[in-house]
């Protein structure tokens, strides 16, 4: 039997869902599959587009690669648009030319954004936010635009005005309706959205009807609206709404509705049995779903249709029945949540209000008249209920107690009102988008998955929008439980906290010992894991000499002898050159010591010089001559303040507006030393033309004409983080001030090992609870805070020259303790002109050059 | 008979660290565990990272087993038998030692 051909017109996030279920399923090998797109690329992620503009690039946002498709044996055209069907001959034919052949031919061809028919719309900067192709050009427009304005308030507006806005924009949205978000929410949520919005800088105009754009004054254009009032900027960004890419359709004779969109039945095939339609641009029930989660449910559907009538011949399994449009999102950094019946619509509804001006949080609950089920509900400014009141509805569960306790915030320290996971039927689907059961996910964490990462690579869940990410722990939790492992914390065996707890109570407690710490609230004699942290902790706050006899047992690998371990057992020196600004002369003390001790040398990553291959009884001897030269230790051993890197800045570019330098060099010297969860560096700009990639350092800086932006929490390394903008155009003063605060809350906060980047992916409310922490005092720390770090810098010494200045602590830096001879295993190999640890197979061969060196 | 060779005096050991010992032609990592007279002495030379460092590991307990953990890729090894706890298949030497005289001694020699 030939296999069956199945073309699939738009290869976006639904089109794709559809083949990969086709070609991954049971059936997979009697099917042949080609996929046009008019896209330049195969399918990505169109629901995180924004986070294109805090750093994830096409290859972030690919749901697939072309390698994938060779490998399941997809065909797959990009820029190519399918123009022409021919139904009664079952063929396709492209702009290109090509024709081909189908048994059924699917129509995934989404939506396009409606832009209203206003003169003047057509100009340059006037852009819409759907590809990543307009990303692109609204990057290009905002570079040479102070102003911007979106036009429309809905959910995608008002996401692309956060966009805006990050990109340093003025930003005004202008909505047509009296709120926004006027589908979603109803009047109350929609005006306290408003007032956060407004909160952050953002000009919200509703009940504007633009009449046209025109030639501006200030700026480059300006709208001019029905009511005599108009608006000048230098960009426009349409976000008015989506409409059904159904001109194929149109123009081949298939059913449409009155207003667009491919009519389809319950098996979301169209007028023609073998044309199917999903996605956006399909039309159920006279409904269009503009949600990525209802168009993977249709293309579940399809393909079991598919499957169905061509191959097996059963009756099929499934029918759409139409979809759940509760949305719950984070909009410029403002909890939203919208569920069922957000406006009270069915027959006979009833609600509840909470209303909490001062904390600025809105919450609605629809119940049906017997106050029995939950209809819908809005939640603005406080989403955590999502989770809950979405299963309620979803399950036609009763509402447990009394409905307005589902809403009330908790009094006196009690749980807030809930659901337990546990009441949930085992169909309960907890993640939608991937159509997750609880029972699915059980099933999982039976079969071994026992972290969320182990649980997104079985199910998928949570993969998508995030939206159930919470639920979906909550269920993992419970199913771990149940089976009896503990959810488990803990550091290691010797200690039943984390390091966050462990550092409270060694500041509360005011321990300065391990000894302390682990005859106080641990067992056994500690571990790898447990001494350097508790070793880090007492340095945090006590910064004393880490080679103290009761410190050192702590200190790991390399703190201990305040160098880094080479493969070979030798070490690293790197001596600290602040900002990267080193004098011809400590260049030249470098390389004579270099030579002298015949060190591999080379410069870092972190701009400064990295000598390698001191044996352990060289180590003071070279430090000796460094600090006589006038250096001091790098730290590159210690979980602390690495580099601050710098660009040259306003003292020698043409383009610096501040020094950037003269800042840098004073950043470290006034970090350095402190010791933290983790290795800390930072990166200071003289312009935005960010030459010192301050933007993916855990602090970065850059200079503006008005004063310094500050960013937190950024990372290169193994998984790179876009650092958050934290506070914008600061003096030095305060900008000392924010660093010092910041760097102690994670100080005493952070865990084991737990970069800024990730501490600020855990910590909970995010980079607006750090603000709230740091900039408006929200816990009423800032002056400890401060008074901390002052301390620590206070207390700073070079732990070098400590060292060589005490004979006690020298009998330690010697192979042997009873013998003046070194090391015999080290053998090297001369390359590029300088030596390297030879090889395994090189060692076989070779005489040791070292021994016959000296 | 057994040899003894002299390490160095306990007072040289700082508490809960190590050192390495030259007994015999033969690297040996000396281990002070607790602040007493409790000494360990097993081979300083480990066998994944293929270098003599495992004296310069930070030392505690894994259940009531008393090892060290290589500084390289953090191995353990239990410093009374040498054996290593992630591989079964694994272990270095390990030798007695004794406290004379206040003097640390390690013997290389059966
Ligand atoms: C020497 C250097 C590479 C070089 O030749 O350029 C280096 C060398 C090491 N890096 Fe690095 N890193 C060096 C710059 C970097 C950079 C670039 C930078 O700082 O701008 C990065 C990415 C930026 C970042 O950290 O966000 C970097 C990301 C890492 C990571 C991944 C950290 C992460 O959070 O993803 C590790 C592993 C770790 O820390 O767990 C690491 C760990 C290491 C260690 C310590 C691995 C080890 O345990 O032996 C290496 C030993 C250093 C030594 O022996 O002296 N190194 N490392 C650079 C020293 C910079 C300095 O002057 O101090
Ligand atoms: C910025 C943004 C944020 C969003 N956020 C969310 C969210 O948080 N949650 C959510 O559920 N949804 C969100 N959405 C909506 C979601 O992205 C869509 O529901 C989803 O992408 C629809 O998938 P689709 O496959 O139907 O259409 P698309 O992804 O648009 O794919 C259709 C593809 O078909 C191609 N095509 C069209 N006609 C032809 C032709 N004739 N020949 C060849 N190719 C053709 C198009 O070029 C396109 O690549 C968001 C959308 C945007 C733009
Ligand atoms: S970031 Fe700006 S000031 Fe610094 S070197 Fe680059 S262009 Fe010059
Ligand atoms: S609901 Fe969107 S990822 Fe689970």
């Amino acid at each position: 039997m030939s296999k069956k051909r199945i073309i699939v017109v738009g290869n976006g996030m639904v089109g794709h869902n559809f083949i990969n279920t086709l070609a991954t399923s049971d059936h997979a090998s009697e099917f042949e599959i080609i996929t046009f797109s008019e896209e330049p690329r195969l399918a990505y992620d169109r629901v995180q587009l924004s986070k294109y503009f805090s750093g994830a690039t096409a290859a972030d946002l690919a749901m697939t690669t072309p390698d994938e498709y060779d490998e399941l044996g997809v065909t797959y055209i990009v820029s190519d648009k399918v123009v022409d069907i021919d139904a009664d001959n079952k063929t396709i034919k492209t702009a290109s030319g090509r024709v081909e052949g189908y048994d059924k031919l699917i129509l995934a061809t989404g939506s396009y954004p409606f832009v209203p028919p206003i003169p003047g719309k057509d100009q340059e900067h006037c852009l819409v936010y759907r590809t990543i192709e307009d990303l692109e050009d609204i990057s290009a427009s905002a570079k040479v635009s102070k102003t911007g304005v979106v036009v429309g308030g809905g959910l995608l507006g008002l996401e692309a005005a956060n966009a805006l806005r990050e990109a340093g924009l003025d930003t005004h949205v202008v909505e047509f309706a009296p709120r926004l978000m006027a589908v979603q929410l109803d009047e109350g949520g929609g005006k306290l959205l408003r007032s956060k919005i407004e909160g952050l800088g953002v000009s919200v105009h509703t009940e504007k009807n633009t009449k046209e754009i025109v030639a501006g004054e200030e700026c480059r254009y300006r709208m001019n609206f029905a009511d005599g009032s108009h608006l000048e900027t230098d960009m426009i960004l349409f976000s008015a709404g989506i409409r059904p890419q159904d001109e194929l359709a149109r123009e081949f004779g298939i059913d449409m509705g009155p207003r667009g969109g491919i009519v389809v039945n319950d098996y979301l095939q169209t007028s023609d049995e073998n044309i199917y339609a999903i996605g956006e641009c399909a039309l159920w029930d006279n409904k269009i779903y503009g949600l990525v989660a209802p168009g993977y449910q249709m293309a579940k559907v399809a393909a079991d249709h598919i499957t169905s009538t061509l191959i097996t011949l059963d009756t099929p399994k499934l029918a759409f029945q139409g979809a759940d449009m509760s949305t719950k999102l984070k909009l410029l950094g403002v909890d939203v949540a919208s569920i069922g019946d957000a406006h009270a619509h069915t027959a006979g509804a009833q609600s509840y209000i909470f209303n909490d001006d001062v904390a600025e949080v809105y919450k609605r609950l629809v119940v049906s008249a017997d106050g029995k089920k939950l209809l819908g509900a809005v939640l603005v400014g406080e989403a955590e209920a999502y989770g809950t009141l979405l299963q309620l509805m979803l399950n036609d569960m009763d509402i447990p107690g009394n409905p307005a306790s589902l809403i009330l915030p908790a009094m006196d320290g009690a749980e807030p009102v809930g659901l337990g996971v546990s009441s949930l039927p085992d169909t309960a689907q907890i993640c939608s988008c991937f159509d997750v059961t609880k029972g699915d996910i059980s099933g999982a964490v039976q079969g071994g998955c026992c972290t969320m990462g182990d649980l997104k690579d079985a199910t998928k869940a949570s993969t998508g929008c995030g939206g159930c990410t919470a639920l979906v722990k909550q269920v993992m939790d419970a199913e771990l439980e149940s089976m009896g492992v503990e959810v488990n914390n803990d550091l290691c065996e010797h200690f039943a906290y984390t390091r966050a707890e462990l550092a409270d109570i060694v500041r509360i407690k005011g321990y300065t010992s391990f000894k302390d710490v682990v005859e106080g609230h641990g067992k056994g004699h500690g571990c790898e894991i447990c001494k350097p942290t508790i070793g880090s902790i007492l340095a945090s706050f006590e910064n004393e000499y880490v080679l103290k006899d009761e410190l050192m047992p702590l200190q790991d690998t390399n703190d201990i002898f305040l160098g880094n371990m080479q493969k070979d057992g030798t070490y690293s020196i790197v001596p600290r050159v602040a900002g990267g600004e080193i004098t011809p002369d400590g260049l030249i003390a470098l390389g004579v010591i270099g030579k002298e001790y015949d060190l591999y040398t080379k410069i870092t990553g972190g701009q400064r010089i990295d000598l390698f291959g001191a044996q352990l009884h060289e180590l003071p001897e070279i430090w000796k001559k460094l600090i006589d030269a006038g250096f001091e230790t790098g730290h590159a051993y210690g979980k602390s303040l690495r580099t601050v890197k710098s660009c040259v800045g306003s003292t020698w570019c043409r383009y610096g507006v501040l020094d950037s330098v003269s800042m840098a060099v004073a950043l470290e010297h006034r970090y350095k030393g402190l010791r933290a969860p983790h290795k800390i560096k930072f990166g200071v700009s003289g312009c935005t033309r960010e030459c010192a990639e301050a933007q993916s350092k855990d602090i970065g800086v850059i200079a503006t004409e008005k004063g310094w932006n500050l960013y937190v929490c950024g990372n290169g390394g193994m998984r790179p983080r876009h650092a958050d903008l934290f506070a914008t155009e600061l003096d030095d003063e305060t900008l000392v001030k924010y660093i010092d605060r910041v760097l102690m809350f994670y100080v005493r906060t952070g865990e084991r090992l737990q970069r800024t980047s990730v501490w600020m992916e855990n910590l909970e409310g995010g980079l607006d609870y750090l603000r709230e922490v740091v900039i408006e005092n929200k816990l009423g720390i800032c002056d400890e805070l401060e008074d901390q770090m002052t301390k620590v810098v206070g207390t700073y010494q070079c732990e070098w020259k400590t060292t060589v200045e005490s004979p006690e602590k020298l009998k330690r830096f010697a192979h042997y303790i009873n013998a003046d001879q070194e090391d015999s295993n080290l053998l090297y190999v001369r390359e590029r002109g300088q030596r390297r640890p030879a090889t395994e197979e090189e060692r076989i061969t070779l005489v040791n050059v070292t021994e016959g060196q000296k | 008979m057994t040899t003894w060779t002299n390490v160095c005096p306990l007072t040289d050991l700082v508490p809960d660290t190590g050192v390495c010992a030259l007994v015999e032609g033969k690297q040996v990592a000396v281990f002070r565990f607790g602040t007493g007279e409790t000494i360990y002495a097993i081979s300083n030379f480990d066998p994944f990272g293929k270098a003599n460092v495992l004296s310069r590991g930070i030392t505690g307990s894994i259940g009531e087993r008393p090892v060290v953990a290589s500084p390289l890729y953090k191995q353990h090894f239990d410093l009374s038998t040498g054996e290593c706890l992630e591989d079964a298949d694994v272990s270095v030497e390990h030798f007695p030692v004794r406290i004379d005289n206040g003097v640390v001694q390690v013997s290389a020699s059966a």
